[in-house]
């Protein structure tokens, strides 16, 4: 089994390079790349005039399954991130039951390998039940194969218990990822605090309610020695606070996910539900130096938070409406029109933080191009312009608040194992 | 010359031409209001219909009184307060209003955004009674027709808005309507419920409510609902009426033959004192009379010309 | 726009048709106890005060006058482009048990006439309601007649009668136009 990628320009983060050649793929592996390579034998894709990247891959995913079928399922998903240009995603553990312990986990491994159609690496919760309360059993996960921990969506309140999550996480090695909010701060909230949710009449969540939890993580992160992720960073503060903990040494990352640096609060206007995410679309600075911490390295990883819901849930009062936007199938239109084609981010840092960076903060493969890796491998058409519409998305979420936009720049060729999973948008070929 | 959209769901985005087609509107219908015989044929075979997500008897009554007035025929559709937690009910409602082809919804809703939401849904009118703390703009409108007939214009007057702004729907579209007409809008109130950037729209954030009353033509207060100390917003009630309570005295500050105003009802001895609320300043009666001219002059604009817009 | 074919009334025409329905009025009505006269917007007005002048000038005494605002009791609100402005009624006396006479410009379907009875009938129970028009264009839909009547006019339905009051068009004549 052969497949040859012929002519394409090549990303290769590890070597922080980007050159025209081709690449060559043998039984599910890289077997290598160069100039005018054999096809003797090979099914050639012809990449010209289009990008070759490793596997991009999303840490920050909601799959839903077990427990929220009519969310998205893991095939769903999994097809959605074909779509997306994903070869591997980072699946959260608010499930229902939550993925606190090594059953579920392994569960989910089980139906990934079953159902699913790119690599799907299980969060463990940090908590039990995520509530916050006592450590969930994260070394028997790590061994199920969770690759990080969290209690994404419900913030871990007490000091105590995040102290403790660290100090055992840091013996085993994992990373912790931090969804920081003080509910105290949020309670009741559906936007961000400013002008528009004034105007609106919506309950304002402050960029303090973030940046409270984003500082107490970094101090705690530095006492432990805990290898600490922020997810989903959205304010101006909560990036200042993570490039001065990086220049202090301190072993944090973070990321920040497409809608954050493509709309405001703005948005909200009208009360679209799709706009409704946590944490929320913020100010025009708070855009802005998100923008500037991704253009400085001060945000490693972008990741989309994918959350998708039914068009009923969100179809309701803004207050009613559950968080999150389902954004797998946007990322790439998103980063290429708002970050590459604006200068914000090269093409080389933008592949970086979608492939070797979020690989690096899991401890999973993946990211590179070098001979004898997995052959995970995305194709982009960076020229290519295409209008946002949610009833072509494989996941069930319909919830984007970008429908109708122009984007530039979709996945063309999703790769996983030598396996084109996703050509031309349509998956399963 | 008519308003520019089937609902009225804020005054955010209404002109000033607008607002003064309505309180000129109202002013026939005032005279209406004071005949022994109080209904003209307007709009006979119309329906209007009332849906109180929240009780409210004073504006429910105010609208129906309006629609009766006018013959219209009016229906208060029962919707159930208790499971608005569930959010289908609200589509649900506009799938039945849809299917009994009514002319008008007048909608009251504790969610800000429920009035849009129901308009986007349905092709008849919408007026939004009160959504969240988003808008009332219904209440605004009386407010400024009764500062205009007793001042004579709104534009150059100096109104203060004294209160718990963050929560009140009332205050914002007291703002719009205000700033739109050329008055100058002045809020004090508990900072903690004060909402973030509301000075972007125009307004002067006063620190204390002695600034916001002094020199002012009309002071507007709002009520204080009693939860929002239990949420811990501020301190406790006799602070607050001592801090920020209407007292003869700090009326004293403004413009003399100020107008004292309260969207009702009324705590008294914590918002304002009795003297205050039964003065010769006090136009708190006035104010629901025009309500019902007000609401009569939109139902006629909404409903009483041509084709739907 | 219509065209002008034909000057119906000057300034002096008007003048002498008002003071004839003047005396009329105080003919037929004996003098002018329990006598009201109530202009229906917009120039019934103007010729409802200005037949209360005529009044007090022939037998020296005050009737008084109201305004009457129809638009809340046109029967063809839904079928007009544009929506009608309301404007106030001020009628500043009781209607019952007196003899109103509704003055207005031009007398032709009568829907307009019925509206105003109807707006009248709801502010009280009038004794007597007689009706003074400065024209009649015939062409009537309804079973109306005037009581007073300035110049009757024979008009084709594709033509409008004008009247040009100096309170409200600057002018003093009634003319006849041509509809395009
Ligand atoms: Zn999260």
């Amino acid at each position: 089994m052969k497949l040859l990628i012929k002519g394409g320009t090549v990303i290769d983060p590890v070597a922080g390079k980007i050159n025209k050649k081709d690449i060559l793929i043998v039984d599910g592996r890289i077997s290598g790349s160069g100039h005018n390579l054999s096809r003797s034998g090979a099914e050639v894709l012809d990449a010209k005039g289009k990008l070759v990247v490793p596997g991009l891959i999303d840490m920050h995913v909601h799959l839903r399954e077990p427990g929220f079928e009519a969310k998205e399922t893991i095939f769903t998903g999994t097809r959605a991130a074909a779509r997306g240009g994903f070869t591997s995603v980072a699946c959260m553990p608010n499930t229902n039951p939550v993925a606190d312990n090594a059953a579920v986990v392994s569960s989910v491994i089980k139906r990934a390998h079953e159902t699913g159609v790119v690599r799907v690496y299980p969060i463990g919760a940090i908590s039990r039940g995520s509530i916050g309360e006592e450590l969930a059993e994260i070394g028997d996960m790590k061994e199920s194969g969770a690759v990080a921990f969290s209690d994404d969506g419900m913030p871990v309140m007490s000091s105590g218990l995040m102290r403790r999550a660290m100090q055992y996480a840091r013996m085993l090695g994992v990373t912790l990822i931090s969804h920081c909010e003080d509910k105290n701060l949020s309670s009741g909230g559906s936007m961000h605090e400013g002008l528009v949710s004034t105007i609106l009449g919506l309950k304002g969540i402050p960029a303090s309610a973030e940046e409270v939890m984003v500082s107490r993580d970094i101090i705690l992160a530095e006492d432990t020695g805990c290898r600490v992720h922020i997810a989903h960073v959205s304010t101006a503060g909560s990036v200042r606070l993570v490039r001065q903990a990086k220049s202090r040494g301190v072993g944090i990352t973070a990321e920040v996910s497409p809608h954050h640096f493509t709309l405001t609060d703005e948005a909200v206007m009208g009360y679209g539900a799709c706009t409704k995410v946590n944490p929320p679309l913020r100010s025009d600075r708070d855009l802005e130096a998100v923008k500037e911490g991704l253009a400085d390295g001060t945000i490693d990883v972008i990741a989309t938070d994918h959350a998708p819901h039914t068009v009923e849930e969100k179809d309701v009062e803004y207050d009613l409406a559950p968080f999150g936007i389902s954004g797998l199938e946007t990322a790439v239109g998103l980063v290429w029109t708002e970050l590459v084609a604006t200068g914000v981010l090269t093409p080389l840092q933008a592949i970086t933080k979608m492939t070797l960076n979020p690989a690096r903060v899991l401890g999973i493969p993946g990211g590179t191009l070098e001979a004898g890796a997995d052959a995970d491998i995305t194709i982009i058409d960076p020229e290519l312009s295409w209008e946002v519409d949610p009833k072509l998305f494989a996941s069930k979420g319909r919830n984007t608040p970008f429908t109708g936009r122009l984007l530039k720049g979709l996945p063309w060729v999703t790769i996983v194992g030598g396996r084109v999973v996703m050509k031309d948008c349509k998956v399963d070929i | 010359m008519g308003l520019s959209g089937k609902d009225l769901i804020g005054l955010r985005d209404i002109t000033a031409e607008e607002i003064k087609l309505i309180l000129d509107t109202a002013g026939p219908m005032k005279e209406i209001i004071a005949r022994k015989i109080k209904k003209v044929p307007t709009l006979r075979g119309r329906t209007v219909i009332t849906v109180f997500y929240e009780a409210s008897t004073r504006t429910r009554t105010s609208f129906e009184l309006a629609a009766k007035y006018l013959s219209a025929d009016t229906v208060g559709l029962a919707a159930a307060t208790s499971s608005v937690s569930k959010g289908e009910s609200l589509k649900d409602t506009a799938r039945n209003i849809a299917a009994m082809g009514a002319d008008v919804v007048v909608l009251r809703h504790p969610m800000s955004g429920a009035a849009e939401l129901l308009a986007r849904s349905l092709n008849v009118s919408v007026i939004n009674a009160g959504d969240g703390a988003h808008e009332h703009p219904t209440q605004a409108l009386l407010d400024m027709y009764t500062v205009r007939e007793k001042k004579g214009r709104l534009d150059g007057l100096k109104v203060a808005i004294i209160g718990d702004i963050l929560h009140s729907r009332v205050a914002r579209s007291d703002i719009w309507g205000y700033t739109i007409m050329g008055s100058e809008v002045r809020l004090a109130g508990p900072s903690t419920l004060i909402p973030a950037g509301i000075e972007k729209l125009g307004v002067r954030v006063c620190r204390t409510v002695e600034e916001a009353i002094e020199g002012a033509d009309v002071v507007n207060v709002l009520r204080i609902q009693m939860e929002r100390q239990q949420q811990g917003l501020f301190p406790g009630l006799r602070e607050y009426s001592r801090m920020f309570g209407i007292s003869p005295e700090r009326l004293s500050l403004a413009a003399p033959g100020a107008l004292v105003m309260h969207p009702g009802p009324i705590n008294r001895g914590v918002e304002m004192s009795s003297e205050v609320a039964d003065g010769l300043q006090s136009v708190i009666c006035e104010q629901v009379t025009n309500g019902v001219a007000v609401r009569m002059a939109l139902l006629y604009l909404l409903i009483g010309g041509s084709e739907q817009k | 726009m219509a065209k002008l074919k034909a000057q119906l009334l000057d300034q002096e025409g008007i003048r002498r048709s008002l003071t004839r329905i003047a005396h009329e009025i105080i003919e037929r009505n004996k003098g002018t106890d329990n006598l009201a006269l109530v202009g229906i917007r917009r120039r019934g007005a103007p010729l409802a005060e200005r037949l209360a002048g005529r009044i007090r000038e022939i037998e020296g005494r005050a009737v008084p006058v109201g305004i009457l605002d129809i638009t809340l009791y046109r029967d063809d609100l839904t079928t007009l482009a544009h929506q009608p402005l309301v404007r106030s009624t001020d009628v500043p006396f009781p209607v019952s048990g007196r003899t109103v006479v509704l003055v207005d410009d031009v007398i032709y379907t009568g829907r307009t006439i019925r509206a105003a009875l109807g707006a009248l009938i709801d502010l009280g129970r009038p004794q007597v309601i007689q009706l003074a028009v400065l024209i009649d264009r015939g062409h009537r839909e309804l079973p109306i007649r005037a009581d007073y009547v300035g110049k009757n006019v024979p008009t084709s339905r594709k033509e409008a009668v004008s009247v040009r009051l100096q309170e409200i068009d600057g002018e003093e004549r009634v003319v006849i136009m041509e509809l395009d």
